[in-house]
């Protein structure tokens, strides 16, 4: 078990690691995240097509594409061309042929719809939105943001940051009380979802909006245009897939069961330090 | 590494939880809590911004080549035939329902009318955009001519296309109606409005998304309720296929 060293006779010291406000705004998002990226690719499915700019349509030139020609599936991205065929573009699905960009298994729901698609992405988007503004007022509040995710500043040296990025490289995590804070990768990691990623999604996702286009106009300034806002709010869901891919891979590395049961409770077994 | 079973069994409960996702937004109270959220969606935005603020309008030179067209883009019958034959200069379109005087124009009553000039960006439901100068005729005008009835909520615009046997119409609430820039057009590009952009007339509502934009008017309904009216949802996608009444995001 990857939290063996609790088993080796040590007595492990139990903190309590997670506010009960994180614990509560984790799985939340777990659903709304979840159902925002995979609804999601249920609409980029109507137009597979991704532009820069104002406008954009089939006529004009995309810079990511992804479709099918002579029943290969591709994904193009500028110039380069990937054959993509069983995974984008062209799939199966009980035997039978599809050609579309997503796959059934990534999209919500499963069988296209555009209309039910765009309806669970509004739920996901408000509850984000919604949980997001309030954790993210909470924890300016009660010092969350400035006393555990704010980094130091000599955490921010070069040196540091760099033994750090080792430590992680090696898969060699925090022990002890080291433990019980965040370290230097997982800070940054955090604040970029928190104050980056997620206003970038949601005020990418209100430039695709007529109607808020029309009331705030700046919104089009700020990210160049309707179908570049488009484009900003796939690459920063990609991200957060990206994130979410990591923070799953390290959450299983430090001990799934402990990391799990410390976001449902809030109590984490302190991984025992290295006595040699 | 070795791969725990506990582990095992927390990645199993994560694929069943996945799988079990869409039959829980399926279930009544969610289904019903997200197919109302357009409205809610439409009253915090408009809380938000100003009710008469316009959509943005761009320059000539923002334009780009082609304008996509999309949806029915003729209407499949011997009269439209004529009618595009001789330039429209039969073509009528009313203004009825719950108004005091209701209106019978040809496009040239209403290229008579005052106009509005706006080059303006159309955002398809599926995503895509394109930027088109549009000049038409203001529908406030028109509602303000025949004198909209107390109690009116919505307009509904009856069109000459069909998807097989069915019309298209759609219907828009009196807040988007007398909205400076919605406008019944007719000239595209500095060009007369072509065939497949919905020849002679067609609804501009720059706030909303494309499939609420009606092409090919014949008529202009004021009413207090659509749920009477065809599918009862408001629009031709909205009854076929479940699209948000209020066409935004």
């Amino acid at each position: 078990m990857a939290n063996g060293p609790d088993e080796s006779g040590d007595t492990a010291r139990v903190v309590r690691r997670h506010r009960a406000s994180t614990r509560v705004w984790h799985w939340l998002n777990v659903v709304a995240v979840f159902t925002l990226l995979m609804s999601g690719l249920t609409i980029f499915n109507a137009h597979p097509r991704l532009y820069w700019g104002q406008y954009g349509a089939n006529p004009d030139y995309a810079w990511l594409q992804i479709g099918a020609r002579g029943g290969e599936g591709y994904l193009r991205v500028g110039s380069l061309r990937l054959h993509t065929t069983g995974v984008l573009g062209v799939w199966e699905k009980d035997g039978i042929t599809w050609s579309r960009a997503f796959p059934h298994w990534m999209t919500l729901p499963s069988n296209y719809s555009l209309a039910a698609g765009r309806k669970y992405h509004f739920l996901g988007a408000w509850l984000l939105g919604i949980a997001g503004a309030l954790y993210l007022l909470w924890s300016l509040a009660n010092r969350h943001v400035s006393r555990d995710l704010w980094p130091r500043r000599a955490e921010l040296s070069p040196r540091h940051l760099w033994q750090d990025i080792k430590d992680h490289a090696r898969l060699r995590l925090p022990k002890g009380e080291a433990a019980a804070r965040y370290n230097t990768l997982q800070k940054l990691a955090y604040m970029g979802v928190l104050f980056v990623l997620l206003p970038l999604i949601v005020l990418t996702g209100l430039t695709m909006s007529p109607t808020m286009d029309a009331g705030w106009p700046w919104l089009l300034d700020l990210f160049g245009g309707r179908q570049s806002a488009r484009s900003i709010h796939f690459i920063a869901a990609m991200l957060i897939v990206l994130f979410i891919f990591v923070h799953l891979a390290m959450v299983v590395i430090a001990g799934p069961v402990n990391e799990i049961r410390s976001m449902i409770t809030g109590r984490f077994r302190l991984p025992a330090e290295d006595k040699r | 590494m070795i791969v725990g079973r506990r582990k095992l069994i927390a990645g199993l409960g994560a694929g069943l939880a996945l799988g079990g996702c869409q039959k829980i937004l399926e279930t009544g109270p969610v289904d019903d809590l997200a197919s109302g959220l357009d409205l809610f969606t439409r009253d915090a935005q408009r809380l938000v911004t100003p009710r008469s603020a316009l959509a943005r309008e761009y320059t000539r030179a923002e334009m780009g080549p082609d304008f996509r067209a999309n949806g029915n883009r003729t209407v499949d019958s011997p009269a439209y035939r004529a009618h595009l034959a001789d330039g429209f200069a039969n073509w009528r379109m009313t203004v009825a329902g719950m108004v005091a005087n209701p209106l019978n124009l040809s496009i040239a009553d209403l290229q008579g009318m005052p106009a509005r000039t706006q080059i303006t960006r159309h955002d398809c439901v599926e995503g895509w955009s394109a930027i088109g100068e549009w000049t038409g005729t203001p529908i406030k005008l028109l509602l303000d001519m025949a004198g909209v009835a107390k109690g009116a909520r919505y307009i509904l615009l009856r069109c000459a296309d069909r998807f097989g046997d069915v019309p298209y119409y759609e219907t828009i609430d009196l807040i988007d109606a007398y909205h400076p820039q919605t406008i019944l057009a007719w000239r595209m590009n500095g060009a007369p409005l072509p065939e497949r952009h919905g020849a002679p007339l067609r609804l501009r509502v720059e706030r909303q998304l494309g499939y609420k934009h009606a092409k090919f008017v014949t008529g202009i309904e004021v009413i207090a309720d659509f749920r009477e009216i065809a599918g009862g949802k408001g629009g031709y996608w909205e009854d076929r296929a479940g699209y948000q009444w209020w066409a935004g995001i």
